[in-house]
């Protein structure tokens, strides 16, 4: 189910057209080049899911539904895009849930029942948030967006609101909008930066994804098509500086010239014979561009998203045909240090940093999240997740990893946005892939990525229906946008449905002191794109979820695990000194199981996390 | 049994529709890629009428339409690569350009139906000539080229196609009040997007080959 990729110049395992959802897989044989995942056979529980919008099938794994609440009436209407939801960002017990019409903001203190404390109404594609504090940022892209929110289109240009817009939400049951910055290239995408001096001030990087709108040299955009022009407004990311007592003053300061000097197109005389032949081509009309015209650029000039790791100073750019590793300890400054491009990615979409910033998974989405690219005839290379290590500021590719389920041609699928799920000794993502429903993929082994936990439900639309009794198009864009671990529940983003809330429940990938050790992790405030640094207390569960792993990887006797496990349910009985004692005491023979055991990096872990319960236990 | 000889249903059916008819004649008639730019020069594609209220104009209906008639072509293009003696690395990067343009047909037909337009099929390429689609001398030479030959002339003449579809982005965006209904919008950016990407990576290939 994965595999380690190298650039497609040497592949040629046709990923796996061979296995049909009803056949058996037949795995490619191993090669020199890259061999795709396969899917697995009939026996797979979520293939033939009933569809329906709001009754379609349901499979799962180590996942449960605690609760699903439809979209607010205001958006609740399907046409294409239009409605659709988009990303989610947490903080005190609200969800904020930007969509393509607007943004929801959803009281979770129940998870079993959300309740919706305000609906906002605002034309704003495609919404992606970010909350700081009482601040709201929602991204705005489109060019039909308008500075009042209003619907009916741009008129006048004047009125087109391509940026990042600021919600005041302290109160949240009434958001109240206070400014609209406009960007050069509008706002896909956006990501918080806070300053590392300064907890006043905060920088957002600006990802969009068109070129310089023509109509922003008003607000001091210059368009430009020569990538070491310092003053073009295209090959950079406009980097707004905020400062939080005085959200009005929000501005572009600099933009982020993180593409320097990348993928400027070969002048080889394969190029420019290219070029001739082209002209040949054209019938005699082809002398436009023979005159000793420079190539286009195709280096990268946008990103889609980029991911900030503020603890680490790092950040990973998916910038289209290049994942970018950056250093932003000066947010106004910041200084790449590592590209990487990789044919078998269509396009770089997002990244997840791994908890210590020694790996970073780049996300390809395939399709632009609304094709149908995890079908059983889907090639196997695009679409998934691609993980890389990080050494010194330089990336080296490692596995992959594609939902390991065929989906049908009614269900948009790839790869999309997601983040950690804590748990202590395993790199964890849980993520969305549209239609393909949400997954937990492990991390840890770069090499071999897994498959932990699923939830899918069945297409919205029935196979083969042109037009649905309800009006409903084929092609009904739906899935999860994004699933995120927050406090305890994993949040998804149905983008037709509405708004999902999940809780894990323990199978032999994931077990219950694992669970339990997740839920030690508390954030007051969480958005995915601005990546968290996450600690764990003292606690048994977090000995025991490194006790579990060993069992699962026998990476220790079977005889000492037991040993253990007994020693930990005497020290659970007891309580202050007592259980310091026997802590201390346990954490001496762990020290020394250490040379006998297979897996002797988790048990020196298991020592220092029973050493450091010890020190507490007083 | 390789993905490019049974490929999926919706492949199939396509491939299919692009089989039956042989070899282009209607570009014969209008050789000059640019003459053709405007898709409503094709006599077949009905009127088109903007409900009120609508956030679209005759020019996303046209680019829509037109972008079928293009993504067809290209479709056409990757189903030669196995007979021609394509290489591996060329197969590995017609399936993708296949693939993910078959699903983005599937897409504007489904836009252009679920707003009560006419939505071109697959094989409309052979009657709209949009920019940078390959002329009938073109569709001949690559039609001819075998092995390496081919892959030099379908770099060639997929990165021109490409381009094209660029210029029908560009001259969508810069015709007023259209591009702003947000599903021609996003797709619009995606075709940008992934093709300005593709573009550079046929230009590696092509320099290495």
């Amino acid at each position: 189910m994965l595999k380690v990729r190298t650039l497609f110049a040497a592949a040629l395992t046709l990923a796996c057209g061979c296995a049909g959802a009803g056949a058996p897989a037949s795995a490619p044989a191993p090669t020199a080049g890259p061999v795709g995942p396969t899917y697995p056979s009939a026996n797979d529980p979520r293939n033939n899911l009933k569809p329906g919008f709001y009754d379609a099938g349901t499979a799962a794994e180590g996942l449960q539904l605690v609760s699903f609440t439809p979209k607010p009436a205001i958006f609740d209407s399907t046409r294409g895009l239009t409605f659709i939801n988009s990303d989610v960002a947490f903080r005190d017990h609200y969800v904020y849930q930007g969509n393509f019409a607007g943004f929801s903001i959803w009281d979770v203190s129940n998870p079993a029942k959300p309740v919706l404390t305000a609906a906002v109404s605002c034309i704003t594609s495609q919404g992606d948030p970010t909350i700081v504090g009482h601040l709201l940022f929602i991204s705005a892209e489109s060019s039909g967006n308008r500075t009042d929110c209003a619907k009916g289109g741009v008129q006048n240009p004047a009125d087109r609101m391509e940026g990042v817009r600021i919600y005041d939400v302290s109160n949240p049951a009434a958001p109240r909008l206070i400014k609209n910055v406009q960007t050069c290239k509008g706002s896909h995408t956006h990501t918080l930066v806070p300053d590392p001096n300064d907890p006043n001030i905060v920088y957002l990087y600006v990802s969009g994804l068109q070129g310089v709108r023509s109509d922003s040299t008003a607000y001091g955009c210059h368009d430009g098509t020569n990538p070491a022009d310092p003053n073009n407004s295209l090959y950079r990311l406009d980097v707004i500086k905020v400062p939080l007592n005085n959200p009005e003053q929000a501005a572009v300061v600099t933009g982020a010239r993180i593409f320097t000097g990348l993928g400027v197109a070969p002048t080889s005389e394969m190029r420019r014979e290219a070029m001739a032949a082209r002209s040949r081509g054209r019938g005699g009309r082809g002398g436009a561009r023979a005159g000793g015209e420079a190539p286009l650029p195709t280096g990268p000039r946008n990103c889609h998203d980029v991911t900030a790791y503020p603890a680490m100073h790092l950040l990973a750019g998916a910038c289209a045909s290049y994942g970018l590793l950056v250093d932003i300890s000066n947010p106004e400054h910041p200084v790449r240090l590592d590209a990487k491009s990789d044919t078998n990615f269509s396009l770089w979409h997002t990244a997840v940093f791994s908890n210590d910033g020694s790996k970073v998974v780049f996300t390809d989405e395939w399709g632009g999240g609304t094709g149908p690219m995890c079908q059983a005839t889907s090639m196997m290379q695009m679409g998934g997740n691609t993980i890389l290590t990080i050494k010194n500021g330089k990336m080296t590719e490692h596995g992959f990893f594609k939902l390991p389920s065929a989906q049908t041609a009614q269900e948009n699928c790839v790869s999309h946005n997601g983040g950690l799920l804590p748990v202590p000794g395993r790199d964890l993502m849980v993520q969305g892939w549209y239609q393909g429903g949400i997954d937990i993929s492990d991390f840890t082994d770069p090499d071999h990525p897994y498959e932990v936990a699923y939830f899918d439900r069945g297409p919205i639309d029935p196979p083969n229906d042109t037009t649905h009794a309800s009006g409903r198009s084929r092609y009904t864009i739906g899935g999860s946008w994004g699933a995120y671990y927050w406090n305890g529940y994993i949040y998804s983003s149905e983008l037709a449905r509405g708004f999902d809330i999940y809780q894990l429940v323990p199978t032999d990938k994931l077990s219950a002191n694992e669970i339990a050790a997740a839920k030690l992790v508390r954030m007051e405030q969480y958005n995915p794109q601005s990546q968290p640094h996450y600690t764990f207390p003292p606690a048994f569960p977090v000995i025991r979820s490194y006790l579990d792993q060993l069992g699962r990887d026998n990476g220790l006797s079977a005889d000492r695990r037991s040993s253990i496990d007994q020693a930990l349910t005497t020290a659970e009985g007891q309580s202050g000194s007592a259980r310091g004692a026997t802590l201390s005491n346990l954490a001496g023979q762990v020290d020394k199981d250490v040379n006998g055991a297979t897996d002797k990096s988790r048990v020196r872990a298991m020592a220092n996390e029973i050493r450091r319960l010890a020190a507490v236990s007083r | 049994m390789n993905s490019l000889t049974r490929p999926g249903p919706a492949f199939a059916l396509i491939a299919a529709a692009l089989l039956l008819v042989h070899v282009p004649t209607a570009q014969a008639q209008n050789p000059m890629p640019g003459m053709g730019d405007m898709p409503g020069m094709d006599m077949n594609l009905p009127p088109v009428k903007i409900p009120a209220g609508a956030d679209y104009t005759e020019a996303d209906v046209r680019f829509m339409q037109g972008m079928i008639a293009h993504h067809g072509q290209a479709v056409y293009m990757t189903s030669l690569a196995k007979a021609h003696g394509a290489s591996d690395h060329l197969l590995t990067l017609a399936q993708k350009i296949s693939q993910s343009q078959i699903a983005e047909i599937g897409l504007m037909q489904g836009w252009l139906r679920a707003n009560g337009q006419f939505a071109p099929d697959s094989s409309a390429w052979r009657h709209m000539m949009m920019p940078g689609m390959l002329t009938a001398d073109q569709l001949a030479q690559l039609d001819a080229a075998h092995g390496q030959e081919f892959d030099r002339l379908f770099l060639t003449f997929m990165i021109q196609h490409h381009e094209g579809a660029l210029k029908m982005v560009q001259d969508l965006f810069a015709t007023p009040l259209a591009g702003q209904d947000i599903d021609v919008s996003v797709f619009a950016n995606d075709v940008h997007t992934v093709q300005t990407a593709e573009i550079g990576m046929m230009q590696r290939m092509l320099s290495t080959l």
